[in-house]
């Protein structure tokens, strides 16, 4: 048994948020990169360098990449072996987002209840996952996700009949849909498979892989391929004004499924696809 | 084309902007999203005045994050500009002339704009760090009590947009991607 006092958590949280918030992660820096030479578009490749600049001056100014500074998607992985101690896990993240948000100047975009619609000024709650691993450490991963993308996010409840076909298309009419409202170029998470949550939970968690890294599975990893390829014919472009470089990865993640179904979860984000993980 | 404009923008201003053109506006415009339009919306449905002269300003589609200290703003990005079409026909109809944002519009917002001889534009969307910087100041005007969501009377300088819809109906969303499609 590994005693830890959920303070840990808070700080933790509270830093990866700041973090999350203005630095991107190197997988994505890389890929916007390359992106700027394989760009057709005049307009595209201007706004391709433009990120780039972004970037840098969130980076060295401390202002966050994106105004949308999301809302706190939280994934825990904990360790069997460990007891929390000091107060409610629940609490600890919250209290790390209200930390985070504040003191990291980033914006509130919580509303307490769906139809009423007040802030909560502290961009809490968050969203939390847990999942209960073997093992004594604890997992946690920060995915702020902002909402100009989450809202073009889709889920296809399938027939078995459609197969990878109607897979194909559920995923092209997402990013069709999407278009410029989702801030392309984009990263596309999909899951295929479980049941109606299952499926836009994996699609969720897909998004937090190494950007650009590819799924174990054959015919999983033969299809990210394939569907990076078709999205990038689409034409939307950078900021949807036109070009070839409309996704830069496309993650997908498969479960087991009932006899009777095929769903399909799709979670777009943006082209500032934060995630910072820590173990602790 | 590059053009370079002065903020507000007239009527006759307006219609020399066409989709494609690349623009930097100068001036002063105002910030409102949906909470605000929603008010801005519920204030004309009562018959009272808007908080702001809406003729010939410009609204730009954003919520920026909290500005840290000897800043006059933080990160300053547009949103999606198609969850203000429900009220945007109105104030366009009132002599709005330019929105910024980002995203497609409805159909009515476009025949408003074609109606009105008005304009919309986009700025890049994620890009909130590397906008920030042409804005010098920031000021609430309305609905303070909306925090992020407030009006904010901005003067901008070189603020960059590109045109996307305007008063002959060109749409640039449609066009270019048209001209990269390969399927």
């Amino acid at each position: 048994m590994r005693h830890i006092n959920v303070n840990k958590i808070t700080e933790n949280i509270k830093e990866m948020c700041i973090e999350a918030n203005h630095y991107l992660s190197s997988d994505m820096d890389c890929l916007i990169r390359d992106a700027v030479d394989s760009e057709e578009s005049v307009l595209g490749k201007k706004i391709l360098n433009q990120l780039q600049e972004n970037l840098r001056i969130a980076e060295q100014d401390m202002i966050p990449i994106c105004q949308d500074t999301g809302m706190a998607v939280v994934f825990m992985d904990i360790g069997q072996e460990v007891h929390f101690e000091g107060g409610s896990v629940e609490d600890a993240v919250n209290e790390g987002v209200r930390k985070g948000y504040i003191e990291g100047f980033l914006r509130k975009s919580v509303v307490d209840d769906p139809i009423m619609r007040k802030n909560t000024n502290d961009n809490t709650p968050a969203v939390i996952h847990y999942n209960i691993v073997k093992g004594s450490k604890v997992k946690i991963k920060v995915a702020p996700k902002g909402f100009g993308s989450e809202n073009m996010s889709r889920v296809f409840m399938l027939k078995p009949a459609d197969g990878i076909d109607g897979v194909k298309d559920a995923i092209l009419t997402a990013v069709k849909d999407a278009g410029p409202n989702a801030c392309p170029p984009m990263v596309i998470g999909v899951g295929i498979g479980g049941t109606f949550e299952k499926c836009a939970f994996m699609a969720k968690e897909a998004l937090t892989r190494k950007t650009g890294s590819h799924s174990e599975i054959k015919w999983v990893k033969e299809l990210e391929e394939e569907m990076l390829e078709a999205i990038n014919k689409l034409g939307i472009g950078p900021g949807g004004l036109g070009g070839t470089t409309t996704a830069l990865a496309v993650h997908i993640n498969t479960y087991p499924t009932h006899i009777a179904g095929l769903p399909v979860g799709i979670n777009i984000c943006c082209h500032v696809n934060r995630h910072v993980t820590r173990e602790i | 084309m590059e053009k370079y404009i002065q903020a507000p923008i007239t009527k006759d201003i307006a219609v020399t902007l066409h989709a494609g053109d690349y623009v930097y506006i100068t001036g002063i415009i105002y910030t409102a999203r949906d909470a605000a339009h929603k008010r801005m919306d519920e204030a004309l449905e009562k018959g009272e005045m808007l908080p702001i002269d809406i003729e010939n300003q410009v609204i730009y589609y954003m919520g920026p994050s909290p500005a840290r200290e000897g800043r006059p703003i933080g990160s300053a990005g547009p949103t999606t500009a198609s969850r203000m079409d429900k009220y945007t026909p109105r104030l366009l109809d009132l002599g709005l002339t330019a929105m910024i944002g980002k995203g497609k519009r409805s159909k009515e917002v476009l025949e408003a704009v074609k109606r009105n001889n008005s304009v919309y534009m986009a700025a890049v969307g994620g890009a909130g760090a590397l906008l920030s910087k042409c804005i010098k100041v920031s000021k609430t005007v309305a609905y303070d009590d909306l925090g992020p969501e407030a009006i904010r009377r901005l003067e901008v300088e070189n603020f960059p947009v590109i045109v996307v819809a305007d008063c002959k109906g060109n749409n640039l969303y449609e066009t270019a991607v048209k001209e990269y499609q390969k399927v």
